[in-house]
């Protein structure tokens, strides 16, 4: 899948950005690393996809990736969407390094809206796209205030949000975006991950790195750093479960897409992450659709 | 009520003034609230009440003077003095502020059991029901009907959002409450009922407040002092009876006797 070096783009600088911008975009990142869970401002440049579609993440990448590195992007859980198999591409054209969609072997993994099922290694970076950094935005409009908020550690109306959620719902509705606490100090927002994922974040060998392109910042989590979900002390927080297996590879433990399969009612649920689903079909389990399906 | 002569009062305001530019919105105010007292602040639109009570409140810093107030655990502190989480932490604690317009004091998105609980939960408290315990219970004290604890503010009359917002400043049993204009806007039946409210809850609870009001009889029924003012200084001050029944200075007589009489 590599490309050798005459394949990239030409009159472009390794990795698309230019020097100058890159090491703007590590010092944030290095400071986002000092400070676990800290929004670190920096100087986000338009970068040439839409806002929302995942600038914040490429530009991480982009200030972090080496001709060493082994790249792998997923979108929702899948190496083979538009947006990952986009920003793979871009990738492989602007740095000419190797990808993957393997996550064991990839040492930087972009992603959207997922953590891999499988458990990631020392050395490996997660790489996130974040559309809305500040976890507080919906419940405090001004960015000053929230500032502050975040300086004095003032996090009580978080739950007002999961309170909000009890008294109307009956649990803690909030099943994305799921608020965390970074090593007892900052308030974070996981991204939209599910908050299936968020026991994942909590002491992951691995470094995680958050982008944000519109809103123009970062935040990281150094490798083995607490993160806690908030929760009420009798509605402790918990993820989601599902009746049903995957019904290609069996699994019972990973993150299940509903899929659609007819007009009639027929339905299907489906590993997201699509490496471990191909992965474990290889070592030979198969859900209830799965040889049918190979 | 009681009062111990060598207590020391609960807040004391001196020589405080606020400029904006060259316009002086207040100027020269000195004052000693003792625990339990209810002042009124009473006078014309832009004789200065609201700037003094933000400077009084925290939220504006003053150009002049010092605010000090006694505080649980450190006795008496200047509250300008005092770190801006200190500052904060006192603000959402041990004081309340019930704004002219409940819409501004409340959180219209979340429902009036979060609105009540919200302090609750800023200052740690982490059980769910607890929390909704104690807004249900607080919302008895303040009228409201408990089967509404769910509803959110916006679907609650102009009175019941003034109490709810009341309620949402009472919960974590301040000692002092501000409060601006708490009945402007309210038909006079509402009002009455919210005074009679205030008044219970003033006295059982040993709360002090300042209440700012251009209403003169809102001021009789809750303040036991009157402080007037006038283009930005206090032309008066004294037990509230004695200003509103023998008022000394001319601008108080105007005042007194351009009440209506229904």
């Amino acid at each position: 899948m590599s490309m050798s070096h005459a394949q990239t783009l030409e009159g472009y600088n390794f990795a698309y950005l230019d020097e100058q911008t890159k090491r703007m975009i590590r010092r944030a990142i290095l400071k986002a690393i000092a400070v676990p869970g800290y929004q670190v401002p920096f100087g986000s440049r338009e970068m040439p996809l839409p806002y929302g579609w995942g600038t914040g993440g490429i530009q991480v990448t982009a200030g972090v990736i080496g001709q060493a590195d082994t790249l792998k992007v997923i979108d929702q859980g899948a190496d083979d969407t538009t947006n990952a198999v986009s920003i793979r591409h871009f990738f492989a054209r602007t740095t000419g390094v190797k990808t993957t969609e393997r996550t064991e072997e990839a040492t930087i993994i972009q992603t959207r809206h997922r953590i891999p099922e499988r458990s990631l290694s020392e050395g490996q970076v997660l790489v996130y796209q974040v559309p809305i950094p500040e976890p507080l935005r919906w419940l405090e409009p001004r960015e000053t205030e929230t500032r502050k908020m975040h300086a004095l550690a003032e996090y009580g109306v978080m739950h007002v949000k999961l309170y909000e959620d009890i008294a109307r719902f009956g649990r803690i509705a909030t099943s994305y975006a799921y608020p965390v606490m970074v090593n007892g100090r900052y308030l974070m927002s996981p991204s939209p991950i599910p908050k299936f994922d968020n026991p994942k974040m909590d002491n992951m060998p691995a470094l995680q790195l958050f982008g944000a392109g519109r809103e123009k910042r970062i935040y990281a989590i150094p490798p083995y750093t607490k993160v806690e979900s908030l929760d009420f002390e009798d509605h402790p927080f918990e993820v989601q479960k599902w009746d049903d297996c995957c019904a290609l590879c069996g699994a019972q433990d990973s993150y299940l897409d509903e899929v659609i399969t007819d007009d009639v009612g027929g339905r299907m649920f489906v590993c997201s992450d699509t490496d471990y689903c191909e992965d474990r079909r290889a070592q030979g389990h198969f859900g209830p659709l799965g040889q049918a399906a190979e | 009520m009681s009062i111990d002569i060598n207590a020391t009062p609960l807040l004391s305001v001196q020589n405080l003034g606020k400029d904006y530019g060259n316009l002086v919105a207040c100027t020269d105010v000195s004052f000693d609230l003792w625990p339990g007292e209810v002042l009124g602040i009473v006078g014309e639109s832009g004789s200065g009440k609201t700037t003094l009570l933000n400077c009084l409140s925290a939220q504006l810093a003053p150009s002049r003077g010092a605010v000090v107030y006694d505080t649980r655990i450190d006795g008496p502190r200047e509250i300008f003095e005092m770190t801006e989480s200190e500052r904060r932490l006192l603000m959402r604690t041990d004081w309340g502020l019930v704004r002219q317009n409940p819409r501004d004091g409340l959180r219209l998105g979340v429902s009036a059991g979060a609105n009540v609980g919200e302090r609750l939960m800023a200052v740690g408290a982490r059980h769910y029901g607890d929390i909704r315990a104690e807004a249900a219970n607080w919302l008895q004290k303040v009228e409201i009907d408990v089967g509404r604890i769910d509803n959110v503010p916006s679907t609650f009359s102009g009175g019941m959002q003034q109490r709810l917002q009341i309620a949402r400043n009472l919960v974590t049993e301040p000692r002092l409450v501000f409060m601006d204009e708490p009945t402007g806007g309210l038909d006079v039946s509402v009002q009455a009922r919210l005074l009679d409210l205030l008044r219970g809850l003033v006295t059982r609870l040993g709360l002090s407040a300042i209440v700012v009001t251009h209403d003169l009889a809102v001021a009789r029924l809750l303040a036991h002092r009157l402080m007037v003012m006038r283009q930005g200084r206090v032309v008066e001050q004294g037990l509230t009876d004695q200003v509103l029944d023998d008022p000394q200075h001319p601008y108080t007589q105007l005042l007194v006797s351009s009440i209506l009489q229904p």
